[in-house]
């Protein structure tokens, strides 16, 4: 399956379904992680429950130095 | 003397803000944040590198400081929302330094842009803090938007030349309700002395204190010079005047009196 992630496209496991899953499957530390599903903030309880479809906009940030 | 700036609902009794970019280090960043006594510091919000380490930057701000997340990188008023939102869903409260950046170049904020997330962030519920170019007539419109303070730049981010905008930030001072907190090219403890001896409620110090061969020693620099200059500025400093005034008595002394 093909989505965008962060402005890339990537092609999905088959075996990534939901955003858990995805941010599992990219070795991330999920603490801090904020998720933007198509344009919506997902919060974390909710990442087991969404169900990531073909052409979906994934981004994925977190928090780094700045002034 | 008892003085605090009372800003965004917080006492705040540091005027010294300190941002986290460019740091060598987290552990350093941490020392840094302690010895300045800073009690805000920004954070930036970015896309995940899963190849960078996982450290969480978070995890080195002391408990004492509050978070302001700066919304650099965001190119309009559109997306300096959107970065604003996915901040508070991570969990850092809702103070929110909005940068609105179109020039690659000189990195000078897009005034009319940042105006316009002013209004939207204020709407909902964010506490703001415009990051902008010393314009009355803009700062008064953040102002009455509901902005916490206006943060003028004193010269282009990082390049450490000072207050090149004193002028204009001292229009601002005189004319503005809010607290004005110069931000952006403060580049030596002096320079920031200069914006509290002329009535900024603060300053906020990333690039000169990051990249400095000894990053702690230069934040408590700073922040000896932010507390001098508002004690020079609470305590009345006199203005200037082109001819001498004499500062012992002026009675004739060893000589005739001719």
């Amino acid at each position: 399956m093909m989505v965008k992630i962060n402005g890339r496209p990537e092609t999905l496991p088959q075996k990534v379904l939901t955003l858990e899953e995805l941010v599992a499957g990219m070795g991330l530390n999920p603490e801090r992680l904020v998720i933007e599903h198509n344009l919506e903030i997902v919060p974390r309880e909710a990442w087991p429950g969404i169900r990531i479809q073909g052409n979906d906009n994934i981004e994925i940030v977190s928090f780094v130095g700045g002034g | 003397m008892e003085d605090f700036l009372e800003i965004g609902g917080k006492k705040l009794s540091s005027r010294l803000f300190v941002g986290t970019g460019k740091f060598p280090g987290n552990a350093v960043m941490r020392d840094v944040l302690l010895a300045s006594g800073t009690e805000v510091t920004t954070v930036a919000l970015r896309r995940v590198d899963p190849d960078s380490a996982a450290e969480n930057i978070l995890d080195y701000v002391p408990h004492a400081c509050t978070v302001m997340i700066n919304t650099s990188g965001a190119r309009n008023a559109e997306e300096a929302v959107r970065i604003a939102r996915l901040a508070r869903a991570g969990g850092t409260g809702s103070w929110i330094k909005i940068e609105v950046i179109a020039d690659t170049r000189y990195l000078l904020p897009d005034n009319l842009e940042t105006l316009k997330a002013v209004e939207a962030l204020v709407k909902e519920g964010f506490t703001v803090f415009p990051y902008m170019s010393p314009d009355l007539s803009v700062a008064r419109r953040m102002a009455d938007c509901g902005a916490a303070a206006v943060m003028p730049l004193g010269s282009p981010i990082g390049s450490n030349r000072g207050v090149k905008t004193k002028e204009l930030v001292r229009i601002l001072i005189d004319e503005i309700k809010i607290p004005v907190i110069v931000d952006a090219g403060l580049g030596k403890p002096s320079d920031a002395c200069e914006c509290m001896e002329m009535g900024c409620e603060a300053v906020l110090v990333n690039t000169a204190i990051a990249i400095a061969e000894n990053p702690v020693e230069t934040a408590r620099a700073f922040a000896m010079a932010v507390r001098a200059g508002r004690l020079a500025y609470a305590s009345g400093i006199s203005g200037s005047v082109e001819t001498a005034r004499a500062s012992s008595p002026l009675t004739g002394f060893l000589r005739d009196n001719g």
